[in-house]
């Protein structure tokens, strides 16, 4: 089922929510968010595209079969907890870089808490697309 | 030092994403042989750790326990991640030959993976919420492992296994809800120090049955065990081998570990009720073997048999009795999965597990039968194979204990056992093939051929090795057994100092106020 309404407005609809699921993404750092909620967000996306102009558009946009995202996810968010071994520290231990930090700020931190984070993001954005592209194209 | 914990787990994991990413390719297959060695290497490693230097601890993410995520090695969890590794290098060497390429395709290899994953996992953690995840990890791979392929019969025992295996996770769901409640606290060395000294015991008792129950339907106990023949003869043959080795003997940990560290209040209650589920194990296992005509179903059943011995050795707890436990369940794995390896070769020459429908293996494949009768023998308890000193020190433990019924049940189990792997022998290996096939094994590719005996012939090898040297695998069980009568190695490693600097910590607080 074709509609012009729910094609026009889905355009809009998944641009937003991919944006607003990165927005989520990085907010989880220290506020409420975070690569799970953010990989929703991101599939929601996805999802209103199938809809709206079909399965077949959406694994177009996306590029990469979603089950391969879901993959490389659990690989990049294992990679992660893997590099706290340079730095002899356990598994999963956060390993931080203040970049330009002085007495009083700091600085930009970067950390393999938020490559954790990504990789959960894209685990959870690719299992709920496999699972929804997956029940589309059955009906 | 927490490395050597960690290792095991990751590279299932990342030999998964390797896998899947190349599953197009023949490459995937080869991508998890090389995976599954390395693990071995690895479980090597943590087991010369563990002996070296006893009950071995980890903290991930650097977060003291008992807040953080603990990963912990004592002999049991060290002997079991090996014996794990064991059995998925022989399963995924087998599998470069059982596997067809639509299971391939479909990513047979990554929830192979997964799987022994979520297995390694569950044996590791030394935390019961993370105890409940990778029995999810577990459970979630093994039903996709289940159903691939998706034949009418393999949906049929997938969802009797899905539905009471989610039966069995809300109840241990609830159970670790319940017991944090009580104590504040789900790490196992913790909940060790703190059940015991909580008012409300028989609530303790309580969520211990719920917990038994939960671990029982996971080991296949009577009278929870019936999703097992279901589901079992069904998927590909690699895979019922690691179903039958490794994930009912996960419950049978679970229950080990639960009931030696934690539940151990009650036992008068608690143990006598798993002394009889025990008994009944066997039997009914027994039994139902003995009612089957196909050659993976009379297997199946017989893992029922067989887990009752482990728990009845467990229901003891006497220390010999646990020694028992636990040399069974090491025998039990490599003989197990060896038999279902065995029927995949056989159903690959004669065209079918239905025995009315095959025969003939002995005169054209003497290889074949020599390699069934190793480890049929051993099921069976025979001298002088691995099964004959797991079942002799079990009953040996129940006699003791005048335990008489259960020690007559467990010989009788071992005659019926015999029974049933002479009516296997008989009818696929012995009577010629009623349709006059000739099923040698040279009639498959010499690749394949290699593929599928040297699992089968390396796992032999190791249960005549168990059998003829039994003395250094006796001697590692008691002193297996021995850290689980008594546990406070494992407490204290776990908790360490600084879970003395803790409560010196807050006596100084409390003096303040």
């Amino acid at each position: 089922m074709k509609s012009v309404i729910v094609e026009s407005g889905a355009r809009f609809l998944v641009a937003l929510l991919l944006v607003f699921s990165v927005y989520m993404l990085l907010r989880g750092h220290n506020l409420p968010g975070g690569g799970f909620i953010g990989g929703l967000v991101g599939a929601v996306g996805f999802v209103i595209q199938a809809i709206a102009c079909g399965t077949e558009s959406a694994r177009k946009a996306l590029r990469v079969d979603p089950s391969n995202i879901a993959m490389a996810g659990l690989g990049i968010a294992l990679l992660a907890g893997l590099f706290a071994a340079l730095f002899g520290d356990a598994l999963f231990t956060g390993q931080w870089l203040f970049i330009g930090a002085t007495e009083d700020s700091k600085g930009l931190p970067l950390s393999t808490v938020l490559v954790f984070d990504i990789g959960v993001y894209l685990v959870v954005m690719g299992a709920i697309l496999t699972l929804v592209f997956a029940l589309e194209e059955e009906a | 030092m927490s490395w050597v914990l960690s290792i095991p787990l990751a590279i299932p994991f990342l030999t998964a994403v390797a896998c899947y990413l190349t599953r197009d390719t023949p490459r995937a297959a080869w991508i998890s042989v090389a995976g599954s060695a390395l693990l071995l290497a690895a479980s090597a490693v943590l087991m010369a750790q563990v002996l070296a230097e006893g009950v071995i601890a980890g903290q991930m993410g650097g977060w003291r326990a008992p807040f953080g995520i603990t990963l912990v090695a004592d002999l049991l969890s060290a002997v079991m991640v090996v014996i794990t590794a064991i059995t998925a290098l022989a399963v995924a060497v087998y599998a470069l030959a059982d596997v067809s390429a639509v299971q391939e395709r479909m990513g047979y290899h990554a929830l192979f993976q997964v799987l022994i994953a979520g297995v390694t996992g569950a044996f590791l953690t030394g935390d019961l919420f993370n105890l409940y995840v990778w029995f999810e990890v577990m459970l979630i791979a093994s039903f996709g492992l289940l159903v691939l392929g998706g034949t009418r019969e393999q949906l049929d025992g997938g969802i009797k296994y899905v539905t009471l295996n989610l039966v069995s996770t809300i109840l241990f769901l609830s159970g670790v809800g319940l017991l944090y409640g009580m104590t504040g606290t789900l790490n196992m060395a913790d909940l060790a120090v703190t059940v015991p000294r909580l008012e409300n015991q028989a609530l303790v008792t309580v969520v211990a049955m719920m917990f038994m129950i939960a671990f029982g339907v996971k080991a296949a106990l009577f009278p929870l065990f019936f999703w097992l023949p279901a589901a079992y003869h069904t998927p590909a043959f690699s895979v019922s081998a690691v179903f039958a080795g490794l994930l009912t003997k996960v419950g049978v940990y679970a229950l080990i570990r639960m009931f030696t560290l934690v539940f151990t209040g009650d036992t008068e209650f608690t143990h006598t009720i798993l002394l009889w589920v025990a008994g009944f194990t066997m039997v009914t296992g027994v039994l139902g073997a003995a009612a089957q005509q196909d050659f993976r179903k009379i297997l199946s059943f017989h893992i029922v048999s067989q887990i009752g011995y482990m728990i009845l050795g467990l229901a003891l707890l006497t220390p010999l009795a646990i020694v028992g436990a636990v040399f069974y369940l090491v025998h039990h794995i490599i003989v197990k999965a060896n038999l279902f390896l065995v029927s995949g070769v056989a159903n690959r020459l004669t065209g079918s597990t239905e025995l009315g429908r095959i025969g003939g293996l002995y005169a054209s494949a003497p290889l074949l039968a020599v390699l069934f009768l190793i480890p049929a023998f051993s099921l069976a308890g025979f001298p002088p194979l691995s099964g004959f000193w797991a079942k002799y020190v079990v009953v040996k433990a129940s006699l003791d204990a005048e335990a008489w019924v259960l020690a007559a049940a467990a010989l009788v189990v071992g005659a019926l056992t015999i029974y049933s792997m002479t009516k296997i022998w008989a009818e696929a290996f012995w009577k010629p093939h009623p349709e006059g096939h000739a099923p040698v094994l040279s009639a498959l590719p010499a690749r394949d051929r290699l593929a599928l005996v040297t699992p089968i012939a390396a796992l032999a090898v190791l249960t005549c090795v168990i059998g003829l040297a039994p003395e250094p695998f006796v001697q590692f069980a008691e002193r297996s057994a021995a850290q689980l009568i008594d546990p406070s190695d494992y407490v204290a490693t776990v908790l360490g100092a600084d879970a003395a600097e803790g409560a010196a910590r807050i006596a100084a607080l409390e003096a303040r106020e």
